[in-house]
């Protein structure tokens, strides 16, 4: 396997203000996105679990504090002139607010003509016009009521999947997507997400899917990382992790989903505090506050990664008797089957 | 069977814009009783969040409300006078309003802008009392009584969020209007949020407007669901009937596109966009995104119909 990307024992910790507590955003995860076998891996965790701060370490918008992201086997740091081109041809952002990423004194055609003209994608006027149509279209958008106008005309779904288009007009390697559709429709988040898709299955292109909703990770992606306040707690096959999850907290995740089923059990099945009681840099399993399973083993020393089965991981000491596994072999984990 | 408690009759809302006449509600009527909690889902700019403004009277230029009537506990509100409506406001009818949790003002203490709301609805207390409703209050949704000390940013998203809660229950209001009241929020802070909201409607004796497009969320929540589409209502029924029997394409759509837990396999969206409110097609406006759409569809729009406990307008219902 020829790793594209790969974020090696990658941790990131934000110093504190004036006599204030760092906070541990990223502790010591380990991802690798085949350059050969496109998948959809997807990256899910409540707010503060560190997802975003994974997306701007791989995208080498903010430097670690431990360990390294690397492309085509080179440290983000090391990389040469063309590399550092190369790299930010390959890899794609669509960001999760979509107020932020907009120049105002802009009409929205600047960001799409902006890379058009960089990467040469386009050799006429009326080529790069067609090229950005056919990129909006596929984003459900009509070019006649998007072109020419400025940000602020724009509802936020509309202006995110402006972001989308924009990075599929590169035809990149791999787009790192963090939180698209949160702003977004449930009807036009299924177009959208089958887009995502179809770019791995169509086009070759990897896609690091960043989200806080499982249900939708679950349809579209093949690998699942789950993080809870920057510790990967659960990882493999997504089939498998959301069907039968074994961490404690992915179950409470599957099971905060509201179902659209005539039963109504999910209000009355609330039974996990949502509250987080412990500071963060306690000893011990990261969840243990919340876990209705806590056993004194749990408070003591935080639990290894326990390979429970071969495309499965698990960070929870009711599975010791599985092998454990090290962060170095994690790819193996995710690698599509 | 009791008196409804909020009465929606033939209500239309348009916004006059240079190129034609949007008309963002239209007709709609339905009718809430005490305690109920209704849901109205539909994509965006179907003129969900529109209703909800229209209901409370805040409708500003270019827009207006062009006809219809909305009775609270039998008040006609359109006869009362801006006075008179904005003591009803909060005290009656309380919204929380979509991303309510960004609208805190972040240089005022929470216990500061909770005793604001009874200032400005003329109810003078004690500073004791204030402190004492206010931790009431707090405790209704959830909250340490030291929330009332901390400012927006010491507290997280879920939390302000039922501050927001907080805010719109301090004067034990009938009715309120929650518009995607979870949409920013984590799914575990979710339910947490919607039990809080579930726990004191119950102990108002209140009834809900729920908005939003999750109809998993609504399955689980309310009680009655109208679903909106290009500013009319489409469907009305039970949420048990919604769920299972689904009777407008719409509706169908609307819930296929929900990512199932269950199986994996092709998203479904609903195909097409959304159609522009100023610029209607004909006949039923979701003839050109419905697979099942006849001839007799695009020339006349469907009227509402009953059929058992569910209102439909669709020909083929």
């Amino acid at each position: 396997m020829k790793p594209l990307v790969e974020a090696v024992a990658l941790s990131k910790r934000f110093a504190g203000g004036l006599g204030r507590e760092s906070t541990l955003a990223l502790a010591g995860l380990s991802l690798s996105i085949d350059a050969e076998k496109p998948s959809v891996i997807a990256v899910v965790g409540e707010s503060g679990s560190g997802k975003t701060t994974l997306a701007r370490l791989l995208l080498g918008l903010a430097e670690p504090s431990g360990g390294e992201v690397r492309y085509c086997g080179v440290d983000l740091r090391k990389l040469t002139r063309d590399g550092r081109i190369a790299f930010r041809r390959d890899v794609q952002a669509v960001f999760q607010d979509p107020y932020g990423v907009y120049n105002p004194f802009y009409r929205v055609d600047h960001v799409l003509a902006t890379p058009v003209r960089r990467f040469r994608l386009a050799t006429s006027r009326a080529d790069a016009r067609e090229l950005i149509g056919v990129a909006l279209r596929a984003v459900g958008l009509r070019p006649e009521e998007i072109l020419g106008r400025f940000p602020h005309q724009l509802s936020g779904g509309q202006r995110q999947r402006v972001m989308v288009a924009r990075a599929l007009l590169l035809k990149p390697k791999l787009i790192v997507a963090d939180e698209p559709v949160s702003m977004v429709d449930a009807s036009l988040r299924a177009t959208i997400l089958g887009s995502l898709r179809n770019l791995t299955d169509k086009h070759g292109i990897s896609v690091l899917y960043i989200t806080h909703d499982l249900a939708t990770a679950y349809q579209i992606s093949d690998a699942i990382l789950v993080l809870y306040r920057a510790h990967l707690v659960e990882t493999g096959a997504v089939e498998s992790v959301v069907s039968a999850p074994q961490h404690p907290y992915t179950r409470l995740l599957v099971s905060a989903i509201p179902r659209a089923h005539a039963v109504r059990d999910w209000l009355t099945s609330e039974a996990t505090s949502a509250e987080i009681s412990r500071s963060a840099n306690s000893v011990g399993c990261i969840f243990a506050d919340r876990c209705p399973h806590v056993a004194s083993a749990c408070l003591a020393a935080p639990p290894l990664l326990y390979r429970t089965e071969p495309q499965r991981a698990v960070a929870c000491v009711r599975y010791e008797n599985a092998p454990a596994l090290s962060a170095d072999h994690l790819a193996e984990v995710l690698a599509a089957k | 069977m009791t008196e409804p408690v909020l009465r929606v009759e033939g209500l239309r809302v348009a916004f006059d814009h240079p190129l034609g006449k949007v008309k963002a509600v239209n007709d709609v009527s339905f009718a809430l009783l005490l305690g109920e909690r209704f849901g109205l889902a539909g994509e965006s700019g179907s003129g969900k969040s529109t209703l909800a403004l229209a209901i409370l009277r805040l409708i500003k230029p270019p827009g207006r409300i062009e006809a219809g009537e909305v009775s609270l506990a039998g008040r006609q509100l359109a006869e009362l006078d801006e006075d008179a409506m904005r003591a009803l406001r909060l005290a009656s009818i309380a919204l929380v309003p979509q991303g309510s949790m960004n609208s805190l003002n972040p240089v005022l203490r929470i216990g500061q802008q909770i005793a604001d709301a009874y200032a400005d609805h003329g109810i003078r207390l004690g500073r004791g009392d204030v402190q004492r409703r206010i931790a009431v209050l707090l405790a209704q949704v959830g909250l340490p009584e030291s929330t009332a000390r901390m400012y927006p940013h010491e507290l997280s998203g879920g939390m302000k969020q039922r501050a927001c809660i907080a805010i719109a229950i301090c004067l034990r209001p009938k009715m309120i209007i929650a518009d995607e009241p979870t949409s920013a929020l984590d799914v575990v802070v979710q339910r947490q949020v919607m039990g809080t909201l579930a726990r004191v409607q119950e102990e108002l004796q209140a009834a809900v407007i729920l908005i939003g497009h999750d109809m998993g969320l609504m399955a689980q929540f309310v009680d009655r669901l109208g679903v909106m589409y290009a500013g009319r209502l489409v469907e009305v029924a039970p949420i048990a009937e919604i769920i299972e029997r689904p009777r407008h394409p719409y509706t169908r759509a609307l819930i296929a596109s929900l990512p199932s837990l269950e199986s994996r396999g092709e998203l479904i969206g609903i195909p097409g966009l959304a159609p522009l409110l100023r610029d209607l097609p004909s006949g039923c406006a979701f003839h050109p995104r419905c697979s099942l759409a006849m001839e007799r569809c695009r020339t006349e729009a469907p009227a509402m119909r009953e059929i058992g406990d569910a209102q439909v307008a669709c020909h083929l219902a």
